[in-house]
């Protein structure tokens, strides 16, 4: 082999192994037999299994995947007829819409997370399920936003009034030309915002109380008490669930154009 | 009901403060096939959107069929349009796409089957008809996107440019066939196009437009023949123009000084002595004389001038000529059937000529900066 490929091979075997060791690690030791040991035990089921026989973990995953669920939907909602609007019509303001959904996508959680606990502190709400839904709900919008207007653009303009020409209502154009077409954007927007909301720990970490308990922060905190094998296993199965929602919305951007 | 199927009367459209109809009319008659042309920005798409529906008219009237259609939406004219980009639409299959129209107007089943194959038979479609739009070459593409429009049996049909994403051969071959579908069915067609040649030779009719207005509108032969004003006489095929001054008026003819020369020439406009015109003549009816060629006689009313430049162009020789008075003329000459050895063509730059043209097959327009 020539010495440039060698380099080259070397290089990025470095970099992936920078960016994917970890994960391996940290799926590799779910499955180690050693609750307190980092030496190779063998092969096991027992932390899954620990995962399923705790209650206040589950509760803390079915209390992650409402919020998702909830929030991608709201925001999918919201975040599509916005898109709808800033390609459609010219509005005062419009520039400074599409700003702000940058800002607010560029804005370091750290931030987002303080300024809703000092906007739901001083409107009295107290913590819990509801700011964390509107929390949720205001950071998914623009990733629905961006990625429902980057489909729109990619249509002839002249698509509805090809409908209205060929007779279509406004209704009937936009529910047999505009929605099919949207769709799987649309449905891409809504997985993103599920796995965005689904991983979620700065923004939650200031905007719920202790009412209610979702998974990443039940995984942070025990965390602080030291890693041990269930963490690893509850990262892996939600890498694992990620991983195959994001898959689904690729596949549905890509295919149907 | 009267004789035109659409009226413009005085319309006007604006786009924020730049106008871009100007109190534009136009008739249309049932049937004909009318062509809007003029460079881009004059405002014939605009004229399509505005029949179409797509667009208010900020003034005027615009009645299609007898019906004003001031608050008719798109979907209730009897016009259909075929679009510049297609606008197919991408999910449905080229079937799908042909039966959109009828299906939102309600026939379905058999019928419906029955109507799109009929029409996509009629565009050479018919195996293509599960394919979807993506599948398909621009050829194909833009047979679809007629057969979607015609399928409807609109009054009128509006087509945008629907030629201009294609390759010379095909849209050649496209603008028979156009040209024979509008025959066969009897629809009036709205053409829409800055390609001169296209529009002459598959109008009836003709409308020049330039920045918002209808410079002219006549059969192909009038606009190319006689043309109104200076704009269409240079927008419409190339055009040789020679300034002169009217020395003597004798309606309709007038002694014209050309630089040195003068000759009498015909026109149907009405000028006094010592006005200022413009002499049009195309390249194709320019004569040249060669050096040896017609008498001292003759010679006296021809412009000595010079070969420029000789470009041979398969069945025409292209020539521009220097007059000695500095203008220079563009010329195409044919080549003689009687001529066996070719040699009435072979120019040499440089060569000493003398030119005119066939008489009274000039236009003469008055004077404009």
């Amino acid at each position: 082999m020539k010495p440039r490929g060698a380099i080259q091979i070397a290089y990025l075997v470095l970099i992936y192994g920078f960016l994917y060791l970890p994960i391996l690690v940290l799926i590799v030791y779910s499955f180690n037999d050693a609750k307190y040991s980092l030496e190779w035990r063998g092969v096991t089921w027992t932390w899954y299994r620990n995962l399923l026989d705790d209650p206040d973990l589950l509760q803390a995953a079915l209390n992650s995947a409402l919020i998702a669920a909830l929030s991608a939907t709201v925001a999918t909602g919201i975040g599509a007829l916005a898109a709808v609007a800033l390609h459609r019509y010219e509005f005062f303001g419009k520039p400074l819409l599409q700003g702000l959904l940058f800002v607010l996508m560029m804005t370091p959680d750290i931030v987002m997370g303080i300024a809703l606990l000092i906007l739901f502190a001083s409107l009295s709400l107290p913590l819990g399920f509801w700011t964390l839904l509107l929390a949720h709900v205001t950071f998914n919008i623009p990733f629905v936003v961006v990625t429902v207007l980057s489909r729109i653009s990619g249509f002839d303009r002249h698509l509805l009034e090809a409908a209205r020409d060929l007779g279509a209502t406004e209704f009937q154009a936009v529910r047999h030309v505009v929605l099919p077409l949207l769709m799987p954007a649309v449905a891409a927007g809504w997985l993103l915002s599920f796995t965005l909301s689904m991983d979620d720990v700065m923004v939650s970490f200031f905007v719920t109380g202790p009412t209610f308990e979702i998974l990443p922060l039940k995984i942070y905190s025990m965390a602080r008490l030291g890693v041990t094998p269930e963490i690893n296993a509850l990262c892996t199965l939600m890498l694992g669930a990620t991983l195959i929602l994001i898959l689904i919305a690729q596949l549905l951007l890509r295919e149907r154009t | 009901m009267s004789e035109w199927v659409i009226e413009l009367r005085n319309v006007s459209k604006a786009y924020a403060a730049h106008a871009v109809l100007r109190n534009v009319s136009l008739q249309v008659r049932a049937g004909e096939f009318l062509t809007l042309l003029g460079p881009s920005g004059c405002g014939k798409t605009t004229i399509l959107r505005l029949l179409a529906g797509f667009e208010p008219a900020d003034g005027g009237e615009i009645v299609i069929g007898g019906q004003d259609m001031r608050t008719l939406p798109p979907e209730q004219r009897q016009v259909n349009t075929v679009f510049q980009s297609y606008a197919l639409f991408p999910h449905l299959t080229v079937f799908e796409n042909v039966a959109f129209g009828p299906r939102v107007k309600g026939v379905k089943g058999a019928a419906l089957r029955e109507r799109v194959m009929d029409t996509l038979r009629m565009v050479k479609l018919e195996d293509f008809a599960g394919r979807k739009p993506g599948q398909l070459s621009g050829g194909q593409q833009q047979r679809v996107a007629i057969a979607r429009a015609v399928v409807n049996q609109p009054r009128v049909l509006l087509l945008d440019e629907p030629l201009s994403a294609l390759d010379y051969k095909l849209r050649k071959a496209m603008q028979l066939e156009l040209k024979q579908l509008q025959r066969r069915l009897g629809i009036t067609f709205i053409f829409v196009t800055h390609d001169q040649e296209e529009a002459l030779s598959m109008s009836d009719r003709v409308a020049v437009m330039n920045a918002g207005r209808i410079e002219q509108f006549g059969t192909p032969r009038q606009i190319y023949e006689v043309p109104a004003n200076l704009f269409v006489a240079r927008f419409v095929g190339e055009i040789n123009n020679l300034s002169g001054r009217v020395v003597a008026a004798a309606p309709p003819r007038y002694d014209i000084r050309l630089h040195d020369r003068v000759i009498n020439l015909k026109s149907p406009y009405v000028f006094g002595v010592g006005d200022r015109v413009h002499v049009l003549v195309r390249p194709e009816d320019v004569r040249i004389w060669r050096e040896h060629e017609g008498s001292a006689e003759e010679r006296a009313v021809l412009f000595p001038a010079v070969v420029e430049a000789v470009v041979y162009k398969g069945s025409t020789v292209d020539l521009a000529i220097r007059l000695d008075s500095g203008d220079v003329l563009s010329t195409t000459q044919f080549f003689n059937e009687d001529d066996q050895a070719l040699m009435n063509l072979d120019f040499r730059e440089g060569e000493r000529v003398f030119v005119d043209w066939v008489r009274d097959w000039e236009t003469i327009l008055p004077h404009e900066e």
